[in-house]
């Protein structure tokens, strides 16, 4: 009746038997002995205080990490979806689980702090990310309830600090699970419109489970997308959501961010009047500095014909004073010229010539005194020896009787015969008159 | 696109207001700035004495949107 079975045989039955009660079961307990290896997959052992069951978490049904609410941690209570699993080759069992849930108080807490944690190293967080505000919105757009408290006070007190600002509501459910992927459509759909400069998105104060739709992870990421300034304003002053940290401003209530997204009008307008009154003042101030300095310059700007009388009895004066330096320089040159002439008068060479002319006449005269003189005495001399040449001429002597016989041909005197040849001609000179002859005969 | 203009217009008004109180500016240029400010209240005045606003609904109805008056916002004006 006992058959006796191989160990395979009976791990077999084993694994049938359980796999076959135990198909799905959903079991809680405490996360411990956490291993991560390369393959992704995720081994633990679920224990509470008496008893513990271990577990593997296959990386493809990962649905945990798809929602990415939080990660599986030491310690961690969670409530396990899972099929009981019989492992042959080591007749063990263990759980293969298909989806996890943090469990108890804290856990929604933990997932929120993963979350934050995770967005804030990615950087949504970041200040350069947060876009400004329009300084005077025409359109608001308002993701929230369409009743209640939240979307009236937002109108009253829009409506009260500025009565021209258009308000768009893109209704929503602010809690529930549809409420992330409502608000997520709504976002794009006040996106879609084109002409929203601002988006509130709101909810009144809640629990930690009412806010989760806050908290979500898809629609901080929207949030962050977003071209169009987001303004969370969710719950009260103390209690923080992902879209708080992600949104451009954060309102500790939806009242504070109406106030903040709109400006009050009756400021706007009392600055306006401030600038109209500054620039009149301004500009009256030009225009009397302008008037002021008109007026200075007209005074001082001169009627032109007094100013050529001036310039005519200056001209007269310096004409006076030209001609007056005139005559003074031409008496002066004259009086200069007058002296030169009277020097070079004193000085002419006339007076040295008449002088010269008379010293000239002067040894004239007496030159041909002398000479006179010396011709007389000269004249005497030669009738004194003229007499006594007379005398004793020749002439005296042919007057005797004598004749002077010369050669015609040489002229010469014949003084003896020999002088002469028979044949010559010779010339006799008579006391009065001469004649030629020939000798003949010489005895 | 407006609103940028309003702040932009204040902007140049004050821009303008502190030139003329410098007192550094020409006449003649005073007298443009003058008139253009005037322009520049008389449009921020514009803006800020419309008193009219419109609350709307934006709906989706089968991926189309549509507008629709919000009921609720004169009764609770106060």
């Amino acid at each position: 009746m006992e058959d006796i079975l191989t160990v395979s045989q009976l791990n077999n039955n084993i694994k049938f038997l359980l796999e076959e009660t135990f198909d799905v079961v959903l079991v809680e307990g405490e996360v411990s002995n956490l291993r991560r290896p390369q393959s992704g997959h995720v081994y633990f052992t679920l224990k509470d205080e008496a008893s513990q069951i271990r577990a593997v978490f296959f990386r493809p049904f990962g649905a945990y990490q798809k929602r990415g609410k939080f990660e599986l941690e030491e310690g961690l209570k969670v409530l396990c979806r899972a099929r009981l699993n019989v492992y042959l080759p080591r007749g063990e069992y263990q759980l293969v689980v298909e989806s996890v849930e943090p469990l108890g108080v804290g856990a929604l807490q933990k997932a929120f702090e993963q979350l934050k944690a995770k967005l804030f190293a990615e950087g949504l967080f970041d200040e350069c990310h947060k876009k400004t505000l329009p300084f005077l919105p025409e359109k608001i757009g308002v993701v929230t309830s369409p009743t209640g408290a939240v979307i009236r006070d937002i109108l009253n007190i829009t409506k009260r600090r500025f009565p021209s600002v258009d308000i768009l509501i893109a209704p929503v459910r602010v809690q529930g699970g549809e409420a992330a992927g409502e608000m997520i459509q709504a976002l794009r759909n006040l996106h879609a419109c084109g002409n929203v400069d601002v988006i509130i998105i709101a909810r009144g104060g809640g629990s930690l489970e009412d806010m989760a739709p806050f908290n979500d992870e898809a629609l901080a990421r929207e949030i962050f997308r977003s071209t169009i300034p987001v303004v969370s304003a969710v719950g009260h002053e103390t209690d923080f959501t992902i879209c708080d940290f992600v949104a451009d401003l954060r309102a500790p209530t939806p009242s504070a961010a109406a106030e903040l997204i709109v400006p009050q009008r009756s400021e706007l307008v009392a600055r306006l009047n401030a600038l109209q009154q500054r620039m009149m003042a301004g500009f009256s101030r030009h225009l009397n500095d302008g008037q002021e300095q008109l007026n200075d310059l007209r005074e001082r700007l001169k009627d032109p014909r007094r100013f050529v009388v001036n310039l005519q009895i200056g001209l007269d004066e310096l004409r006076d004073r030209l001609v007056c330096a005139l005559q003074n320089k031409r008496q002066n040159v004259y009086n200069e010229f007058r002296q030169l002439e009277l020097r070079l008068l004193y000085r002419s060479p006339a007076l040295h010539v008449r002088e010269k002319k008379m010293q000239l006449q002067n040894l004239q005269k007496e030159m041909s005194g002398h000479f006179l003189t010396r011709l007389n005495a000269a004249r005497e001399r030669l009738m004194k020896n003229s007499a006594v040449l007379e005398s004793i001429s020749p002439l005296a002597v042919l007057q005797r009787g004598y004749s002077i016989t010369r050669r015609v041909d040489s002229g010469a005197l014949v003084r003896q015969t020999d002088d002469l040849c028979e044949g010559d001609d010779v010339n006799v000179l008579l006391a009065r008159g001469n004649f030629n002859a020939k000798i003949e005969k010489i005895f | 696109m407006a609103k940028e203009k309003f702040e932009d217009a204040l902007e140049k008004l004050e821009d303008i207001v502190r030139k003329m109180e410098a007192g550094e500016m020409p006449l003649d240029d005073a007298l443009k700035s003058f008139e253009e400010g005037i322009k520049l209240i008389r449009f921020c005045s514009s803006k800020l004495e419309d008193t009219q606003r419109r609350v709307e609904m934006l709906l989706e109805k089968e991926n189309s949107m549509q507008l629709k008056q919000f009921q609720g916002d004169e009764n609770e004006s106060g």
